[in-house]
Parts: structure tokens; sequence; C-alpha cells
């Protein structure tokens, strides 16, 4: 690793005011940030550690949703009664995530930034990777690419965003609450990531300096959910498909239907058309089987990524059923 | 070949830091041996571990395995992958295990670490100590450090209530029965290169009192 120099701040204008110099990062846990560090893929100057702030806390809010601090670990948010209780779907995807040590560590707002596990951004051996070094090229294009998105990509980026906890913030309509030099501002969970276009050295719509303090929940009516991982190993593995599968239901009927997917862009990736398709509709077969084809309608699989578009479809209807108490 | 060359620096670089700094005995402080190592930005700070202060001048780029192994001569705590990946390097901070190499020595100033070294007491081995010997749990040995360290966070975890990846629903808050699956889900991120799972899973399920 680099040298560089490290300040812990207890409140949150002096992590604005650290924060905000050049050369300056937050410091999470470090999870992700010093694991790149390691590889010499970031080379921060100076480390502004932001565990200690106060905002850990999980607590309702007035509507009926709920307010989850920033700082709080991923174990913390993972079992807290208020998730588990109301946002199961939340909290499974959490749990799905890395290893108990590291979600002891990882903060909320870490996990949210934490960056593509493509092997030629993590790799700095490889001279071509817009996203490391904007205008070098795309080494996963013509490389291997069993891991790389399906929907989305660009010619400059193929690479996937690869949290779980985000994609089920997206299943749940999430607002992630940011505060920066210019004030405080709240940012849709599906407008905070960004597609890779031919900017893919940028994840998210974050700006340096900015602070993320909190996400926050609305009042969930999505009582049956469930969050389907698919990897190759049964634990402490990245998502090949992942989904996010939250239904309203009215006896049989579904009122509404929210369905995100992991693993297949660089964001996560809601299925809107597929959630149209289920809403006001009995939960069949053969519905949801249309419904899983419209989520992948327009994929463009590479070499070695084909069998993700059939994946993820039988992983929507598996996880819509399981939800649905179908199966 | 340019990748071989910054790679074989890198190592090199690595070696000699190592080497400038003498492995300090655990009965003495050790600011003088860090402040021999050089380094643009030391930063005073005290760890405790197993206990016991420490009086320190790190580099911020020190991983808190590092600073065990390297500057407190803690060699029980193992350094297998150093990305994350193993949980060789698992220790417990303020109670709850974590992988020390993604974390550095700094951010630990103020709280209480616990190692491989300081669980047993006046001579006794922990009970996960003892169920690991008693149940075999273990061939080479070098990842057994992180598994018990690991093994003491999750009882504490299954006792406070705490859900997995295998709970069938997270939202029954009662406290689970540490079967098999239980058990293989929540020791998941420490890997055993010899395979001694099965024998894990018995010493950990023994010392929960589940066997
Ligand atoms: C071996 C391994 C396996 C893993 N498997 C999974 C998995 O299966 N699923 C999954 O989802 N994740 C997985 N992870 C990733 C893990 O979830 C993330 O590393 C973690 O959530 C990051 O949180 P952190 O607090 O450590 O972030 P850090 O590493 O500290 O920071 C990450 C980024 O966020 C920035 N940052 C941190 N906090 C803030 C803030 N409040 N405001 C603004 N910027 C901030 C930092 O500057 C940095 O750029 C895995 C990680 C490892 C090492
Ligand atoms: S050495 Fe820390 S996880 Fe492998
Ligand atoms: S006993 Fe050899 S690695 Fe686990």
């Amino acid at each position: 690793m680099n040298s560089f120099s490290y300040v812990r701040v207890s409140d949150v204008e002096s992590a604005l005011r650290e924060g905000g110099a050049a050369g300056s990062r937050f410091l999470g846990a470090g999870t992700n940030l010093l694991d790149l560090m390691k590889g010499g893929i970031e080379r921060p100057q100076r480390l502004v550690d932001v565990t200690r702030l106060p905002l850990t806390a999980i607590e309702q809010l007035p509507d009926g949703g709920l307010r989850i601090g920033a700082m709080a670990t991923n174990s913390d948010a993972a079992n807290h009664p208020l998730v588990r209780t109301r946002y199961p779907l939340l909290s499974q995807a959490l749990l799905a995530g890395a290893s108990p040590q590291l979600r002891n560590m990882a903060t909320v707002g870490g996990n949210l930034l934490q960056r593509t596990r493509c092997y030629y951004f993590y790799d700095s051996a490889f001279a071509q990777c817009n996203k490391r070094n904007p205008g070098s090229g795309c080494a996963a294009l013509e490389g291997y690419n069993r891991i790389h998105a399906i929907l989305g990509a660009s010619d400059q980026c193929i690479a996937v965003h690869p949290s779980d906890m985000a994609v089920a913030l997206a299943a749940l309509d999430a607002v992630v609450r940011v505060r920066g030099p210019k004030g405080e501002r709240a940012i849709p969970l599906g407008e905070f990531h960004r597609l890779p276009g031919d900017t893919p050295q940028r994840d998210t719509n974050l700006e340096h300096g900015e602070l993320i303090t909190a996400v926050e929940l609305p009042a969930s009516r999505f009582t049956k959910s469930t969050y389907l991982k698919i990897r190759d190993r049964a634990s402490y593995a990245f998502a090949l498909v992942s989904v996010a599968a939250a239904l309203d239901m009215q006896g049989s009927t579904v009122r509404a239907a929210r369905i995100a997917l992991g693993g297949v862009a660089h964001k996560p990736w809601r299925a809107m058309q597929a959630e149209a398709l289920l809403a006001g509709s009995a939960l069949d077969t053969g519905l949801l089987r249309k419904a899983a084809a419209a989520a992948v309608e327009g994929a463009k699989p590479y070499r070695d990524n084909a069998f993700k578009v059939e994946l993820a479809q039988r992983a929507i209807v598996r996880a819509v059923q399981t939800a649905g108490g179908m199966a | 070949m340019d990748i071989s060359k910054r790679r074989f620096m890198q190592s090199a670089a690595a070696a000699a830091a190592f080497g400038a700094v003498p492995h300090a005995s655990a009965q003495t402080p050790v600011r003088e041996a860090a402040q021999a190592a050089g380094g643009e930005h030391l930063q005073p700070l005290t760890l405790n571990v197993n206990g016991r202060p420490y009086v320190l001048a790190l580099e911020p780029r020190v991983t808190l395995l590092d600073a065990l192994r390297e500057y407190l001569g803690l060699t029980g705590t193992k350094k297998g992958c150093d990305r994350g990946q193993c949980g060789a390097c698992t220790v417990l901070v303020n109670g709850r295990r974590i992988n020390s190499c993604l974390s550095l020595a700094v951010a630990h100033a103020g709280d209480e670490i616990v190692t491989i070294e300081g669980l047993a007491r006046a001579g006794k081995l922990h009970a996960l100590q003892a169920a690991f010997v008693e149940q075999d749990a273990f061939q080479c040995g070098y990842c057994t450090p992180g598994q018990i360290c690991s093994a003491v966070g999750l009882l504490a975890e299954a006792a406070a209530g705490a859900a997995s990846g295998a709970s069938a629903d997270v939202r029954d808050l009662r406290q689970v029965a540490l079967s098999d699956a239980e058990v293989r889900e929540r020791m998941s991120g420490n890997i055993c290169r010899c395979g001694a799972y099965p024998n894990i899973v018995a010493a950990v399920k023994k010392a929960g009192g589940a066997a």
C-alpha cells in the first residue's frame, strides 16, 4: 500500500471539511477500499475515518418508514428487529453477502460504494480498463467475461455492481441521504448508481466530498418477499445472478410487485416491465415466465456469460414463486 | 517484462520493510522499533490487546494484522490471503469477530482486541480450544487460530439471537439451534485448506452445547 495520512472524525462538519480536500477519501471499515489500495487500484493521500460518526442508529420514521444510519454495520442492519420483521428482504440480502467477519466490519454507506469485482479492474497488471484508467479500453470485452453484465452495458465497460444489499434496496425504493459542501440531498436508489456509458470511471452520482449519512426506506406494503442469490459456492461468494422479489398481495392477486436483479448490470437492475406484467393478476407460472422474459428483453450477452440470460429468468420465476408462497 | 519487474519491486520493498522492524517481544513497548522503521506519517496510538495496552507509533498503512504479528510479536493470528478472502486473520474486536487484514491498526485505538493468545485463562484452554483438540478439528493448524476466534464470535452472535443466511425465516427473532447447516453457514468466512470442516462443525457444536 502507498503511504497516506489518517484522521478519525467524530462529527459530520469535520468529516465534510476533511473529506472535501483533494486527495482525501472517506474510510468506512475499509473492507473494499483497503483491498483496492493493496492492489494499487486506489491511491488516496488521506483517509478520513467516518466509522465513529454518530450515524449508526436504525430508527423508525414518523411516516412508518425506516432510517438506517450510514455507519451502521452490515451485521447490525441485518439483525435489527425492525429490519428483520418489516424488511426481511433487506436482512436476507445483507446476510447473503460476504462473510460474518466482513459484515461485522462493513458499513451500510461503504457497501453502497463498493466497486466492481471485474477481474480486469481488480488487477492492475492489465493495461486496459476504462474504469481504472479512462480511455485505455476494456479487457473484459474480448477477455473472460463470465461474471459480466448482460443488461445496460456499453462498449466501454461491461462490469457489474457487486452489492447484494443494494439490490434489495432497489426493490424497496430506498433513498440515499447525502451531505456535502453544497448541503444536503436525497438520491433515490435507482438514480444513485450509474450505467457505464462513456464514463465508466464513475460508479455513482455522488460527488467528491459528499458523505452518505443514511439510507431511508418507505413504509413497506410488500409483505411477501425473498432474496435469491445464485453463485459458484453456497456461501462467501459474489452473485452470478441475484433477485430481490417483493409482493403486495390481495388474496391470490398481485396488487403490486417489485423485482430487482443483481449480477447483471453496472447497477442494481429494476425489472419494471416484469413488475407491470404481474400487477393485477393471479400468480401463475405461465405469467411469471412471461414477466421473466420481459425482464431480460434486450439482454446482450458476451462470449462467456450467455448462461446468465436463462439463469436470470429462472431465478426470477423461482424468487417470485418463493415470495408468493408457491414454492 | 514490465509487470514482473513491478511485482518484484513490490515484494522486495515489503521484505525490506519487515527486515527493518525487529519483532518486538510481547513484553516491551515497541515505539522505538516502529520509529526505527521510518515512514512519513508515524502516528502514536495505544492498542489494547488481550487486556494489555501496547504503546506504538505506526504508519497509518499498517494493518491490524501486521501490527499484531510484526510489531507486537503476537504471531498466533495468521496471514492467509491478506485480502479478506480466507478468515485466517480473524480476531475479536469489542467482542465481535473481524478480519484483521482489511482493517487499519490506527482505526482500532481505544478498542478491546482479543487474539488467539488471549483466549486461555490461567493455563486453562478456552472451551472452543478444548473442543477443537477433542474433536480433532485441524490438520496443519494454519487456519485454526482464525477458526477458533471466529467460532467464539459465532457463539456470541448466536446467543444474541443473530440470524444467518441459513435462517428459515429472519422474521422469527427467537434464538436458533445450531444445526450443521447453521454452523457451516456461520463459519463460511473461514476457509480450511486441509478440509477439516466436518470436525470443525463438530467442535463448534460441542462448544455451543448442541452436541
Ligand atoms: C472476500 C470478500 C467477499 C465479499 N463478498 C460480498 C458479497 O457477496 N456481497 C456483497 O454485497 N459484498 C461483498 N463484499 C464486499 C463488502 O460488502 C464491502 O467491501 C463492504 O460492504 C464495504 O463497506 P466498508 O465500510 O468496508 O467500505 P470501505 O471499504 O471503507 O469504503 C468503500 C467506499 O465507500 C466510501 N465510503 C465509505 N463510507 C462512506 C460514506 N458514509 N459516505 C461516502 N463515502 C463512503 C469509501 O471512500 C470507499 O470509496 C465482499 C468483500 C470481500 C473482501
Ligand atoms: S488473511 Fe485476512 S482474510 Fe485471509
Ligand atoms: S487445518 Fe490446515 S488449513 Fe485448516
